[in-house]
């Protein structure tokens, strides 16, 4: 029997946290009101209709970021719980496939996340969203996504079956995604015009936030067999 | 009448981590960093834009130089580690003495340009990517601790944490970049012209070069009492477990 | 001198880490020491 090839183990482990995800809902039973709630929240700290409008951008990576850690803390908490990733390293898959499996499905979670957060901003917020900036914000959105994914994937695997993980995440991914916060954050204000800002003025994020992900997309498939192997 | 006292008995000494090349290094990195003080505080000038808040730079500079050292150090020493045929534990300990010394001198480099920036800008804190940078990398690293302290054997600990302290390098030009192009789009925003770029007269220069060299030879006298340290706590944790390993196996023969 | 407390407080600061930061990594290494046979010490 031959060995299945990366692609083929990429695509299992893609399809089985994308299966998992949609079998136990909890994405639309818990992530999602939790992202909706801190939207509902914002509005309450900062109080007016003109400093939401200016700020919306913003909230709605900040509210992505911080409903991101919990996605990732369970993709990884089903992993452990079984020892799924050691049988899988037992079993001789390749850990960079696994990687590219788990960061996929995390970029389709997140993705399905941010739809609900932008909608919500653009109902609650009253921000409007130009015909011109579409194209920004779906690239830009997209691979802010990748790269947020992928820096998330590599430090949950490195926490992940180690006691006290759920505080150590947060720490060492913020501090490393903050880049993807400035980019995302700047290109949607270009995008809906945030500040008299100009769709033109996006551009340069795109490239920020493409050479996070290319970046640590490769760190992180270099990176993670080295982690979890021991 | 003799009494044999314990300390005669073991084959240790209380030396602990010094040699004396240490005690040279420590000697020289006192009598240089006394020197930057009376340098810093009293021969060098005030400057025309800064005025005395010139000063703080003479600390400010040394210390920023050599929290960047010690991370350079770490990175390295995780290099080391991971890729060489050994997979040497000495490396890893050198690279978690240096981190935490960076992180130490991180924390001051910050509050001392905090200082400067409340007498120069008027503000503690400014959004440059110099600062930014900086403190993010300071949050990074305190996370790479963090990884270190993590529970594991040693192998685990000294492989999670080089891959760790190797992504921080990833980390810093793709913030520092980011937060430059942020920060050149709110051009209004920056306080003040004044940069840390004075015109320096001579024994300016020389004030900021002294602290340099103190600083340096400090780093490396840190580094190797640190890293020292660092493996006895790892040798004691093992002799510690095997004590008690031990002491089990005697009350189990005594029962028996 | 303007700005003295600003300027005499981080040369405290700075000073006094360093301090405490070598005082307590030698005590610790000093504690440790005794324990430890000196053949497990490679750079005595």
């Amino acid at each position: 029997m031959s060995s299945p090839s990366r692609l083929q183990v990429a695509r299992v482990v893609f399809a089985k946290d994308v299966r998992i995800e949609r079998r136990s809902k909890g994405l639309t039973s818990k992530i999602m009101p939790f992202a909706v709630v801190t939207i509902v929240l914002f509005a309450f700290a900062l109080d007016g209709d003109v400093i939401l409008q200016r700020t919306a951008p913003g909230l709605v990576w900040l509210a992505m970021l911080f409903s991101s850690m919990i996605i990732v803390q369970r993709s990884f908490a089903l992993e452990t719980a079984d020892g799924a990733l050691d049988a899988l390293r037992v079993a001789g898959a390749d850990m960079s496939a696994v990687f590219w499996g788990k960061c996929f499905a995390l970029v389709i979670q997140l993705l399905v996340l941010e739809l609900v957060l932008l909608a919500g901003a653009i109902v609650m917020y009253g921000i409007e969203l130009r015909g011109s900036g579409v194209v920004l914000l779906v690239t830009s959105s997209i691979s802010a996504t990748c790269g947020l994914s992928a820096v998330s994937t590599i430090y949950a695997g490195l926490a992940s079956g180690v006691r006290g993980r759920e505080s150590l995440l947060p720490l060492l991914v913020l501090p490393v995604a903050s880049p993807v916060l400035i980019g995302a954050t700047r290109a949607a204000e270009a995008a809906f015009g945030t500040g008299g800002t100009v769709v033109s003025e996006g551009w340069p994020w795109l490239g920020v936030l493409s050479v996070f992900a290319v970046v640590f997309g490769f760190g992180g498939s270099l990176a993670f067999g080295p982690l979890i192997d021991d | 009448m003799t009494i044999d006292t314990p300390a005669s008995t073991t084959a240790s000494s209380v030396r602990g981590t010094s040699t004396p090349a240490t005690r040279v290094l420590g000697v020289l990195s006192i009598a240089m960093t006394l020197w930057l003080g009376v340098f810093g505080l009293l021969l060098s000038p005030a400057d025309r834009d800064q005025g005395d808040a010139v000063r703080i730079m003479y600390v400010h500079v040394p210390s920023v130089w050599l929290a960047y050292l010690a991370f350079i150090v770490t990175a390295f020493a995780s290099a080391v580690h991971l890729f060489g045929r050994r997979h040497s534990l000495q490396a890893d300990r050198v690279a978690g003495a240096s981190a935490e010394i960076g992180v130490v001198f991180m924390a001051v480099t910050l509050v001392t340009g905090m200082l400067w920036g409340r007498i120069t800008w008027g503000v503690y804190w400014q959004w440059d990517a110099r600062l930014t940078t900086t403190a993010l990398l300071f949050i990074s690293y305190v996370g790479y601790l963090a990884v270190r302290g993590l529970e594991g054997s040693r192998e685990q600990r000294a492989r999670r944490s080089a891959i760790v302290g190797l992504l921080a390098v990833l980390e810093v030009p793709l913030v520092h970049w980011s937060v430059k192009l942020w920060r050149s789009l709110h051009q209004e925003a920056t306080v003040l012209g004044t940069d840390l770029d004075v015109s320096l007269d001579g024994l300016m220069l020389f004030s900021l070069f002294v602290g340099v060299v103190a600083f340096t030879l400090l780093f490396l006298w840190l580094l190797l009492h640190r890293s020292r340290m660092l493996t006895m706590i790892d040798l004691s944790a093992e002799s510690g477990l095997d004590t008690a390993l031990a002491q089990r196996r005697a009350e189990g023969g005594a029962s028996v | 001198m303007t700005n003295a407390g600003f300027i005499l407080g981080s040369y405290a600061l700075t000073f006094g880490s360093i301090v405490i930061f070598a005082w307590r990594t030698v005590k610790v290494g000093k504690r440790l020491s005794a324990d430890i046979s000196d053949e497990d010490k490679p750079w005595l």
